[in-house]
């Protein structure tokens, strides 16, 4: 069974002649336990699925489901249970004045844990942070270390569906393999899915089994990671990025 | 060395408990607001001024309401009265020490409730948006529009004299600002990663608001708290100079000035030394406005 | 052997702090001559303060201190503060990584390419006009009359940065800084406005100094890398010879990089070394 079905999905800001349409009829199924990527340019939509996945985003139309079950307009707190987001930006996305340890207890207490003490240790070392760091402060943290917390904040639930915005493009490449090292680490672990965005090929090619990319909003081919590096791209969109990444 | 490994626990980089955590991050703000040195001669002030309103019965040579007609309008200097007397022959040093505790009374109140009337109604609308935030905005700038003296003497006109109705009414007329600039603040805290971020897990609007966006929006409110001070000491004093604010004989400040108007020109001191002293408390918050904003409000820092 | 445009000797960029002082440059020596330096490193590595220092924009409390910054055997550290704004935009330009925060929102892009000019040439409005047209038609834009009426926000990432190049390059200037020009573009684009750099800095026979994180774009558009590492550069080499590096953290960071032709199931990573930013700066002058 999949475990992200999209099938027809529109996705549109603004109304009547301010409307733009972000994504436009895009279809494509997630495995159980798989790793897709979605790949494109700024603009092509590819975060907007995100983002209208996870319910950030109320403007949509067409069949999400996850895990079988169809997504309605609003999201039930059990959903959140399942699918967790790491955003792009590690600068951006922890709150300035909370230290680790209220990010992570805040979102422990909110899926209703106990042994939020416990959880709280469990999960720093899963990271790879320990627990020198617990009570610093985000402006204490490098990116790399942020991003760690960030990732260690969506893990909390336990989900099993886990969707990664860019999580490496604001990092440097020797951060950028260490994260990337523990999200595949981390996959194998809790047998997480993943559904990935990066405008990095390269990237992609080292994370994901699939692939789906976009342009202006639609997705233009669907292929297997080993199909792109062996240069089998059939677009010609698909070959002009493959050209210009390597 | 207890000093210096005390300074190195608190500038520590790894802190090892909530505790820890909280007092190093104090103790920083609490640096670089020290390196500040008019904030630090504002904070000296307000210090000096609490200190006199509580030990007022100790400080003053003598009771503020002792009239002694027989020794009216002495000037500066006098015997046994520093700042002379005023047209009851009462102390006017003793009167400025006890109006200490008023002013202070009346800042502490008006501090309480406008900020927090403003932060409640910004942050509501700039989170839910759509039509509470229409109505809600239209009523902030309904009070706005009025002149600020003219809409506190409505109020108090209707209300009835004193202190307490002066304070509800310039409380009623500051909150506004506040608003507008909590709501400012929200709308762009509202779009950030790290809204959505705990939106994500399943968090309702009370706790984001109060959890997440308040503790954002209050360091500039703070700021903006104090330097309105000076204005907001004023505006009583104006009440109190209109005789709508605190009733004689109370010696607020700005009723002493009123009394003293009358004298001006030959007994000037009547009415100069309470109007010093609300110079002084009013550049006193001004100052350390200035510095609580280098300290809280980094965007405004760099 | 010519005389370098730049020389610069034993750069250091200070920021004293509560902790003490913060050294951000380390006694960075290099030439530049009439080529493409690539100055690559990760961020807090230095590389952007070395391209600030060399134009004295570094902020107070900041501190700047060489023993000499020449250009054309001029020092620029003893220059005075107008003789400076001569050298910036005229002889030596940068250009920034977002060309959102460097145009004026509400000045059209030809006003400010047009005031740009005429504060370093006395030349008439038409003039400037002109120059300003055919520098945008230099930096391949297909419609600059539109361009020009035009107003920052309705640029895309792409055209802007174009428009940032063009606006550097009227007044002729020796030397160009460019500060990851190409970082907020996508790749396809990227590749545009670097032919586009290459083009105009060949043709008039210009320095540049590419500051860029990344290897691979470096190795393929430089000449010659400085390879920065805690403020001290760790490495010169030719940039054809960049994948052939000894120094292992240049080495470290080349393999830490996911590459689609050699698939791997993890990634190494950097293990770095203390003695790398105990180690004296190597020095890139020629």
């Amino acid at each position: 069974m999949s475990m992200v079905r999209i099938d027809g999905l529109d996705v549109w800001f603004g109304r009547a002649r301010d409307r733009v349409n972000a994504v436009r009829g895009a279809a494509f199924d997630v495995a159980r336990g798989e790793s897709f990527g979605l790949v494109g340019e700024s603009g092509s939509g590819k975060s907007t699925i995100l983002r209208a996945l996870v319910g950030l985003v109320p403007t949509w139309s067409g069949h999400i489901s996850v895990a079988g079950q169809v997504l309605a307009a609003r999201r039930a707190k059990a959903f959140y249970k399942q699918v967790q987001m790491v955003f792009q930006d590690p600068y951006a996305s922890l709150h300035p004045r909370h230290s680790v340890d209220a990010v992570l207890g805040e979102t422990l207490s909110l899926h209703g844990f106990r042994d939020i003490d416990a959880r709280v240790v469990k999960l720093l070392d899963d990271v790879g942070l320990g627990q020198r760091f617990r009570f610093r402060y985000p402006h204490q943290l490098s990116g790399g270390q942020r991003q760690r917390v960030a990732i260690a904040r969506a893990l909390a639930p336990e989900p099993e569906l886990l969707l990664l915005d860019e999580p490496t493009s604001a990092l440097d490449v020797s951060v950028q393999a260490e994260i990337l090292n523990l999200l595949a680490d981390l996959r194998q672990e809790h047998r997480l899915t993943y559904l990935m965005v990066s405008h990095d090929l390269s990237v992609v090619g080292h994370m994901c089994d699939r692939l789906a990319v976009m342009k202006e909003g639609e997705v233009v081919e669907i292929m297997d990671v080993d199909a792109l590096r062996a240069g089998h791209a059939t677009h010609p969109y698909s070959q002009h990025l493959l050209q210009a990444s390597v | 060395m207890a000093d210096q490994t005390l300074r190195a626990w608190l500038l520590t980089d790894t802190p090892t408990s909530r505790r820890h955590a909280k007092l190093s991050a104090l103790y920083q703000g609490w640096l670089s607001f020290r390196s500040n040195t008019m904030a630090m001669v504002g904070l000296g002030i307000l210090l000096a001024l609490v200190l006199i309103a509580a030990c007022a019965p100790i400080l003053a040579p003598h009771d503020p309401f002792a009239q002694d007609l027989g020794n009216r309008l002495a000037p500066l200097g006098a015997e046994r009265h520093v700042f002379g007397t005023d047209s009851l022959g009462r102390d006017i040093l003793s009167r400025l020490i006890y109006g200490a505790r008023i002013t202070l009374y009346i800042v502490a109140l008006v501090a309480l409730i406008a900020p927090v009337v403003g932060l409640l109604v910004g942050t509501v609308s700039g989170y839910v948006g759509g039509w509470v935030d229409v109505v809600l905005m239209r009523i902030t700038d309904i009070f706005l529009a009025f002149p600020r003296l003219v809409l506190a003497l409505a109020f108090v006109a209707a209300l009835g004299a004193g202190i307490e109705n002066a304070v509800i009414a310039i409380s009623l007329t500051a909150w506004p600002p506040y608003a507008r600039i909590a709501r400012a603040e929200t709308l762009t805290i509202r779009s950030s990663d790290y809204i959505s971020a705990i939106k994500l897990q399943g968090a309702g609007g009370l706790r984001i608001i109060t959890g997440h966006i308040w503790p954002l929006c209050i360091s500039s409110l703070i700021v903006r708290v104090t330097l309105d001070m000076a204005g907001i000491i004023l505006a009583a004093a104006g009440l109190g100079f209109l005789g709508l604010g605190a009733q004689p004989p109370s010696p607020e400040w700005g009723a002493m000035i009123s009394e003293g108007r009358r004298f001006i020109l030959d007994h000037w001191w009547v009415a100069t030394m309470p109007g010093l002293a609300i110079f002084t408390v009013s550049l006193a918050f001004n100052l350390l406005g200035d510095g609580l904003r280098d300290v809280l409000d980094p965007k405004a820092g760099e | 052997m010519t005389a370098p445009l730049l020389d610069i000797e034993n750069l250091w960029v200070r920021f004293p702090s509560r902790q003490g002082v913060f050294d951000a440059v380390r006694g960075v020596s290099f030439t530049l001559g009439r080529e493409r330096l690539g100055i690559v490193g990760e961020s807090g590595s230095g590389k952007s303060m070395t391209g600030r220092a060399i134009l004295r924009l570094i902020r107070p409390p900041g501190q700047v201190e060489a023993d000499h910054i020449k250009l054309d055997g001029a020092d620029l550290l003893t220059m005075s503060e107008a003789q400076m704004r001569a050298v910036r935009g005229q002889r030596i330009s940068m250009v920034m990584q977002d060309p959102k925060f460097s145009l004026n929102p509400v000045m059209t892009i030809g006003a400010q390419i047009i005031e740009a000019y005429r504060l370093h040439s006395k030349a008439s409005k038409s003039e400037a006009h002109a120059k300003a047209l055919e520098m945008l038609e230099a930096v391949s834009i297909r419609n600059p009359e539109r361009v020009m009426r035009a107003y920052p926000h309705e640029m895309s990432g792409g055209m802007g940065q174009r428009i940032m190049i063009a606006m550097m390059l009227i007044p002729n200037p020796e030397i160009l800084i460019a500060d990851e020009p190409t970082s907020a573009l996508d790749v396809s684009v990227q590749r545009q406005v670097l032919d586009i750099m290459d083009t105009l800095v060949r043709d008039r026979g210009m320095g540049l100094i590419f500051i860029s994180h990344d290897l691979n774009l470096v190795a393929d558009f430089c000449d010659r890398v400085l390879i920065m590492y805690a403020g001290r550069v760790v490495e010169v080499c030719d940039a054809d010879k960049l994948h052939a590096a000894q120094h292992p953290y240049t080495q470290g960071l080349l393999n830490s990089l996911p590459r689609l032709d050699a698939p791997r199931a993890r990634l190494d990573v950097l293990q770095r070394d203390p003695a790398w930013s105990e180690a004296a700066s190597v020095s890139g002058r020629r």
